[in-house]
């Protein structure tokens, strides 16, 4: 029996060629746009957390309005602990995954109560409560003004952050790396495919065996942790925490971010992200009301004609050109 | 302290006139509609520009802008709504989100970022004292004498006429409905105009309380999605006393408490959604 159900999902599992080659855009980015190299880490931390949305949204089903709640604990916990004397970067983010993970699992209680409309409110509630708190907690959080003082020591105590990004933005690509391959790992593993089997009929699972609320807050507490550690490294990165890093529209946005890219497949986040802020940086400079106008509409196509988002174009892309490329060969 | 109930059942009795819609949407059709504070917007903005650029008395801008607001909520139902009728909660939500957005920026392009002033008429503005130190704003007064008409209307509308009994029909069970030759899509969009109507109705009564500004729709939309979670979705009465409470307590939190914020008031709605998600006065969902 293993052999015959093991086989396909190792398959999937293997990394593919055109996979390699994504990993390289990164690595050339650094070289080609090294005056960009701060907006560049930016997208890398968008994606990282778009992709902790991808492992709950995609994956397992979950909808969540309020998704900002996790990526601001980390923030401001990366944050607090680097104004408190502990700069070290790693350190941060180690603090930035435990602090949001636990609220994370303590949240996921709330959300394993009900179903979509339910999810919806409840994660759109946490998030608003955490932006309250942070929001009247000024001589801890700085309220409005944001927290400042923030000071990052060198990453691995040799590499120091510099004013042109170069450390912030390996640092951050090297982040996005490692976890990715982490949620690769987990989305194929027995664990990954249960989620999705959650996702495809909740009241199924039960019946193979799997535990499903355990497994649902297993990976909410997850994403909630990757989360976190995407708001560290925007912390850590522009050394300064704003209060928008809990704004319900970042949690919209981010959501957009995932639809856009199409979801269920990790690498939908990273285009998602990357296509979305560099399409941002350009046509915000323009007119910021224009561009939110776009975006709505963009918004609206997407889920009216291209529910699979970037990702499902490339696919069909990609199926298109195989079977052209498949037929060529018979003719010949 | 009485003027302090007063207002808070005056800004309650706003939140139901917007609200109610979209109890109605969402509770009745199923469908998450964020937007619904975009319809209170246009309601909102449509006043202000017959008020201060046509010169239209405020009075009788009110019908005008139901009427906008019902029309707009027609011609977006028929084009994009109807499509997303099956669809997930998810794509609902990312759609309207999307309607949230342009509507913001269509109202930046035509009204700019500022507050839009609103002058009441003579008729309207002021105030009043009682005995007992109850100031008693004439405004607010107007606002919960035409709140609770409409509230008893609509009840009245729901529970006692042949199209109530049909919406309730066509929502219970739109199959059934349909196979006893009920025209369920058009009752749909019947209600959707209603509601529409209602939500731009209360953004014009509301321009004096709540402010008008592009942002509009995100800042009170969860004030909405409270009231439809607290009173049961689908459910007049039910918003009506959590529109109440809710206008009673946010009222007398920033009298009373401003530093606790909107704290207890989200600390409701989760305690709510959590142990009671079929709302406080609601029935237990029967599907």
């Amino acid at each position: 029996m293993t052999a015959n159900v093991a086989g396909p999902l190792r398959e999937a599992a293997r990394w593919k060629k055109a996979e390699f080659a994504f990993w390289l855009l990164p690595v050339a980015a650094y070289f080609v746009f090294p005056s960009d190299l701060a907006l560049l880490s930016q997208i890398a931390i968008t994606a990282l957390f778009a992709l902790s949305l991808d492992l709950i949204l995609g994956y397992a089903g979950i909808v969540s309005l309020g998704h900002a709640a996790f990526f601001g604990t980390g923030a401001y916990a990366a944050g607090l602990l680097a104004r408190a004397g502990y700069g070290d970067p790693l350190l941060g983010l180690a603090a930035a995954a435990g602090v949001a993970g636990a609220l994370g699992f303590v949240t996921s209680l709330l959300v394993l109560r009900g179903a979509d409309l339910t999810r919806l409110m409840v994660t759109l509630g946490v998030g608003l409560v955490l932006f309250e708190a942070a929001n009247k907690l000024t001589a801890f959080t700085g309220g409005l003004d944001g927290l400042q003082g923030i000071e990052i020591k060198p990453l691995l105590g040799t590499f120091a952050f510099d004013m042109f990004s170069r450390t912030a933005y390996v640092y951050s690509v090297a982040v996005l790396f490692a976890v990715f391959w982490l949620a690769r790992r987990i989305v194929h593993s027995p664990f990954g495919i249960s989620l999705q089997g959650i996702r495809l009929n909740a009241a199924r699972m039960p019946a193979l065996g799997t535990p499903v609320n355990a497994r649902l807050m297993a990976v909410y507490t997850l994403a909630a942790a990757i989360a976190g550690v995407a708001g560290g490294l925007l912390t850590q990165t522009t050394q300064f925490v704003s209060i928008d890093v809990l704004s319900f529209p970042r949690s919209a946005e981010l959501l957009l971010i995932l639809v856009l890219g199409g979801t269920g497949s990790l690498y939908g986040a990273l285009i998602g992200a990357i296509v979305f802020m560099t399409a941002h940086h350009l046509l915000a400079g323009l007119n910021p009301q224009y561009w939110q106008f776009w975006l709505g509409l963009v918004l609206i196509f997407v889920v009216l004609f291209a529910r699979d988002g970037l990702m499902g174009a490339l696919r069909r892309l990609a199926a298109r050109w195989a079977s052209r490329f498949a037929t060529r060969r018979r003719v010949a | 302290m009485l003027t302090v109930l007063f207002d808070g059942i005056a800004a309650g009795v706003l939140l139901f006139l917007i609200s109610v819609g979209l109890s109605v949407t969402l509770g009745l059709m199923n469908f998450v509609n964020l937007a619904h504070g975009a319809f209170a917007m246009l309601g909102g903005y449509v006043c202000v520009g017959l008020l201060n650029r046509l010169g239209v008395p405020f009075l009788a801008t009110l019908p005008i802008v139901m009427l906008v607001s019902a029309a707009v909520g027609v011609l977006l139902e028929r084009t994009l709504y109807w499509r997303l009728y099956g669809a997930t909660h998810l794509d609902q939500v990312l759609f309207s989100i999307g309607l949230v957005f342009v509507s913001i920026s269509t109202a930046h392009f035509f009204f700019g970022a500022q507050q839009q002033p609103l002058q009441l008429p003579p008729m309207l503005s002021g105030q009043f004292h009682l005995p007992g130190g109850l100031d008693v704003g004439v405004y607010r007064l107007f606002l919960i004498v035409v709140g609770l008409g409409l509230a008893a209307a609509l009840q009245w509308m729901v529970v006692g006429t042949k199209f109530g009994a049909t919406l309730r029909a066509a929502v219970d069970n739109p199959r059934a409905a349909r196979g006893l030759g009920l025209d369920v899509d058009r009752v749909f969009v019947a209600t959707f105009a209603l509601g529409s109507a209602l939500a731009g109705l209360g953004g014009a009564l509301g321009v004096e309380m709540l402010g008008l500004d592009p942002e509009f729709p995100v800042r009170y939309i969860v004030y909405f999605l409270i009231v439809v979670a607290v009173g049961g979705s689908g459910n007049i009465k039910g918003s009506l006393y959590a529109s109440l409470i809710l206008g009673i307590c946010d009222v007398a939190g920033k009298y009373w408490l401003p530093q606790a914020g909107a704290f207890f008031i989200y600390g409701v709605m989760l305690a709510t959604l959590v142990f009671r998600p079929q709302g406080l006065f609601g029935r237990v969902a029967a599907k």
